[in-house]
């Protein structure tokens, strides 16, 4: 039994199905690790009684036609839970419990899942290192005060350390890829319209996917079969055929042309990712498929064009925390009073500097020098990609510039943290599908990732080339379980 | 048509001035359910009844467009003879205030979904026509509430969300007189439509009213202010007028007019400053990222004008033409679709041998004497069109004269009652027999001989006497123009 957390959901899913683990053995073994794990301050909120209730009460009438039958998970808490408390890691939501689910939560407890906990995150999923969460930062199980990344980095750090068998996370401009790439993990930001943004905490509208992430492929493909789906209640949500990525998955990627963009290759990348990115071609190669060089021209405007969409519109998103309806409120002598009270005790430093930004790019006189360009800029990086995908099925880079720093290493220095995510949110800004794979190690034994980029809608291609590469990969997370006494 | 403009004009001393004023009207769209949310819109609701998790703007509710606000707004941008645009982005016109839950509005700053337009106006000299900019759709606001507490605001949300069309005109309008026919005009046409039920007293339909005043004959704009908010043609017509003198004084001192926006005071009849250009929101406008652009294709369109009714221009038209009537009739007629509902019903019961003159004259005297007096709408008449054509056929046969029929009619008023019942009830048949009427005249004659040969003896005045006895002696039933003819006959 002390070896179920250890198993992949794949694993956990059929030992559930052929009776020979019980949802309350699997839930158990999950809330009693996750609760050894308080060091890594994964969590913000747990509901292990209830988790605990509902696997009983599944196992007293398993339906086992279900995707996720009776399996413990849980999210990242930006996901709005019914009556359990969702916080976007913000004091200003600190009270702030749902009386509604959102739609990707929803599909995954259809299938038969149950909610274990909510997980850390970056406030309002602002952040490369989940260090700006009002709750504190996140440990990455791989090394003590090590980040796991972020925004999703309590999600990252809970897969990694097998505190949930897998989870969901948010990428707006990587926060799913990024901790996946620190932690040694799976993580696929979709399409943009795949998965419903129907009650999920809004950072910036046109560019937040929620998207699975797991210890390997094929449990990531699993559970973004059972997140994607169609939603009117999300009006840029995209009714197309979703195909049943698990059943469909292989790794037979034969003949499939891999383009490797030269603009990637940034100044002062470390060797260590060129290295990895080289080995990345290889493993390709090694598949059968074939790599072509490709450009990516606009590739540098990507970063500055992210810092002014995502601040732009995430200053406007989170104008409804104003103190009025719901959440914190500071006592004040009048409504202007009480507005800047609260929002400036409410807020953390990273969501006010990036409210600041997002309101000056907006501002009168300045809207066309930036908002204005940047989504000019923003077409002109969609257009590289749909240029190159008519050479190529789809693109490698690496995950990540670097592998995970140190905690408090890059909190005073925001530049520098954003650059984090310079692979990453190009392909937020083109609403197109990527993954993150662990691939190696760097000289510190911290993980590193590959990215593989996809045409839209095209989420099966990526995981089958994923698939097809981890298996030659064949990666081992080191996990000591430091942080367990 | 003419383009002659009103004679409204300020003077002083030697000067005379011109007033230039446009309007931005608010109207909200009549909708069972709000423009991004399914929650309802019924007027006069207890507070905070009709709001949805999306109106009060929760952490992660999105929008989604109701298709039937849509339609409602391109019917009235036909109505309007206006351009429809097949591509129309909704923005985020960002600020802060208790009664706007998500901080921004979500409206239509560059992109409207409908362009160019325009309307005509009756004036008592001539047509007149305004042009309409555009006509944007929005999100109204909710409802903050002052007075309840000495400490604390309340705020209703059920208007929170409610779908409203603003529809914006060119700065045509040159008097309150206009103003008062424009705001008519585009209520008259979307209650046409069915669009706007127009009912300020609700806040269906409000008005922000510019304001700027130049020397007669200039050809440029003076500076002008924005009135904000007014819900009544009458308060639009007083802050005009306070509006426009304050600006001509100022211009008589030399002063110099400050680009405002100014509040209208209904109690002490004058606008004040709220805020000067200076400090003007900066909204920071931006296309909402919860909202694709809406596009609507040439056969949507095109199926919305297919069903589009008669409007009142078109209506007008018809009535001059096909019933003969005068234009100030036709005017009154079609001015309330309800009224011409009426009439129309009206002419359709008259059946073949019909008296229209007299069905109008009707409608626009007795029964709307007896609308006004009851403060009722036409639509609440307490006489249906099918007993009012009835009454107006016995007239037109001869059943019962004009005032007869005007007794018969105060008796319909109590419980919509049949007015040929009414008439063979009371015996109130007009005598029209001939021969009854001669017996009856010849003892009036009889009885009064001398005055009869005074009357052959040249006192034609008599004449009147020998009716009034007639009419008098058959109980007020006597067909008039017999007794006229019998007598002269017999006289």
């Amino acid at each position: 039994m002390s070896d179920i957390t250890k198993q992949s959901l794949t694993e956990l899913v059929e030992n559930i199905k052929n009776k020979k683990l019980s949802s309350t053995d699997v839930t158990k073994a999950f809330i009693d690790r996750s609760e050894k794990s308080g060091e890594l301050n994964a969590y913000i909120t747990n509901d292990f009684t209830s988790a605990l209730d509902k696997a009983k009460k599944f196992d007293q009438k398993p339906n086992l036609d279900l995707k996720l039958p009776g399996i413990p998970m849980a999210v990242k808490d930006l996901f709005c839970t019914k009556n359990i408390k969702t916080t976007a890691g913000s004091k200003i939501l600190n009270n702030f419990v749902p009386t509604y689910e959102s739609t990707v939560t929803e599909n995954i407890w259809n299938e038969g899942a149950i909610l274990l906990g909510k997980l850390n995150c970056d406030e309002f999923a602002m952040g490369s290192s989940n260090e700006t969460s009002f709750f504190g930062n996140v440990q990455s199980p791989i090394d003590k005060n090590l980040v796991p990344g972020g925004s999703s980095g309590g999600s990252a750090s809970a897969v990694a350390g097998q505190l949930t068998p897998v989870t969901i996370g948010t990428d707006t401009g990587g926060s799913i890829r990024q901790p996946a790439s620190f932690t040694g993990i799976v993580g696929l930001k979709p399409t943009y319209g795949s998965c419903s943004r129907y009650g999920i905490v809004a950072f910036a509208s046109s560019l937040d996917q929620a998207g699975p992430m797991a210890q390997n492929v094929k449990d990531c493909a699993l559970l973004h079969e059972v997140i994607s789906s169609y939603d009117p209640k999300d009006s840029t949500s995209i009714d197309f055929k979703r195909n049943h990525y698990s059943k469909e998955l292989t790794n037979n990627i034969k003949g499939k042309k891999i383009g490797i963009p030269k603009e990637y290759r940034v100044d002062g990348m470390p060797k260590e990712i060129e290295a990895l990115w080289q080995k990345g071609i290889q493993y390709i190669k090694d598949c059968g498929a074939e790599t072509i060089d490709i450009s990516l021209p606009n590739t540098s405007y990507a970063l500055p064009t992210y810092y002014i969409v995502a601040p732009a519109e995430a200053s406007s998103n989170l104008a409804r925390y104003d103190g009025v309806k719901y959440g914190y409120r500071a006592k004040g002598e009048n409504l202007i009073d009480m507005y800047e009270k609260t929002r400036s005790e409410g807020f953390g430093t990273e969501v006010q500097r990036r409210i600041m930004i997002g309101t000056y790019v907006l501002s009168s006189g300045y809207y066309d020098a930036y908002y204005l360009k940047a989504q000019k800029v923003r077409k002109l990086i969609k257009n590289d990609f749909d240029e190159a995908y008519k050479k190529v099925d789809a693109i490698l880079t690496p995950s990540t510039p670097s592998s995970a720093f140190k905690i408090g290493e890059k909190t005073n220095d925001p530049v520098s943290m954003y650059l984090n995510d310079i692979f990453t949110v190009p392909v937020n800004l083109a609403g197109l599908p990527g993954i993150s794979i662990p691939a190696g190690h760097d000289s510190k034994g911290y993980p590193l990732g590959l990215q593989i980029i996809g045409k839209a809608f095209d989420e099966q291609n990526i995981l089958n080339i994923a698939y097809a590469m981890e298996e030659k990969i064949n990666f081992k997370n080191k996990i000591t379980d430091w942080w367990i006494k | 048509m003419s383009k002659k403009d009103s004679e409204y004009l300020i003077n002083r001393k030697d000067n005379q001035y011109e007033v230039v004023i446009g309007l931005e009207v608010h109207a909200q769209v009549l909708s069972e359910s709000k423009l991004f949310s399914t929650s309802a819109t019924k007027f006069g609701a207890e507070p905070n009844t009709q709001v949805s998790l999306v109106d009060a703007a929760f952490p992660g509710m999105l929008p989604v467009i109701n298709e039937f606000c849509v339609k409602q707004a391109i019917k009235t941008g036909i109505g309007l003879n206006a351009k429809i645009n097949k591509r129309s982005v909704f923005d985020r016109k960002n600020y802060f205030y208790a009664d706007l839950p998500q901080g921004y509005q979500i409206s239509q700053f560059k992109d409207p979904i409908v362009g160019e337009g325009k309307v005509i106006l009756d004036m008592p000299y001539g047509q007149k026509e305004v042009g309409i900019e555009r006509l944007h759709l929005e999100q109204d606001a909710g409802k903050s509430i002052h007075d309840l507490d000495p400490q604390n605001t309340f705020v209703d949300l059920n208007r929170s969300g409610v779908a409203l069309m603003e529809i914006v005109s060119k700065p045509d309008l040159r008097s309150p007189d206009e103003v008062n026919a424009y705001i008519k005009k585009l209520r008259s046409i979307m209650r046409y439509l069915g669009t706007c039920d127009g009912n300020m007293q609700e806040g269906s339909l409000r008005a922000d009213v510019n304001v700027s005043v130049r020397p007669k004959g200039s050809t440029e704009f003076g500076t002008r202010c924005e009135i904000k908010n007014v819900n009544s043609i009458k308060f639009m017509q007083m802050a005009i007028e306070y509006e426009a003198n304050r600006q001509v004084d100022l211009i008589e001192e030399g002063k110099i007019i400050d680009q405002e926006t100014r509040l209208f005071d209904t109690k002490k009849n004058e606008t004040r400053s709220m805020r000067s250009k200076e400090d003007a929101h900066d909204y920071r406008y931006f296309p909402d990222p919860d909202l694709l652009p809406l596009e609507v294709s040439e056969k949507f369109i095109e199926e919305l004008k297919n069903d589009i009714p008669e409007l009142p221009d078109d209506k007008k038209k018809r009535f001059i033409e096909e019933f003969k009537l005068s234009s100030y009739e036709a005017n009154i007629l079609v001015s309330d679709i309800d009224t011409a509902k009426y009439f129309e019903e009206v002419v359709a019961k008259m059946g073949k041998n019909k008296d229209i003159k007299l069905a109008v004259n009707w409608i626009t005297g007795e029964l709307f004497a007896v609308l006004n007096s009851k403060g009722l709408e036409i639509s609440q008449s307490p006489v249906s069109a099918k007993n009012f054509a009835i009454l107006i056929n016995l007239i037109k046969n001869g059943t019962i004269s004009g005032k007869i029929a005007k007794t018969v009619f105060e008796l319909m008023i109590d419980g919509d009652k049949d007015p040929q019942k009414i008439v063979e009830e009371k015996g109130l048949k007009q005598q029209s027999d001939p021969k009854a009427l001669e017996a009856l005249i010849d003892k009036i004659i009889n009885d009064n001989r001398e005055k009869a040969i005074e009357y052959k003896q040249g006192k034609e005045k008599l004449f009147g006497f020998f009716v009034g006895q007639a009419m008098k002696a058959s109980g007020g039933k006597a067909n008039p123009q017999l007794i006229n003819e019998i007598l002269k006959k017999k006289l």
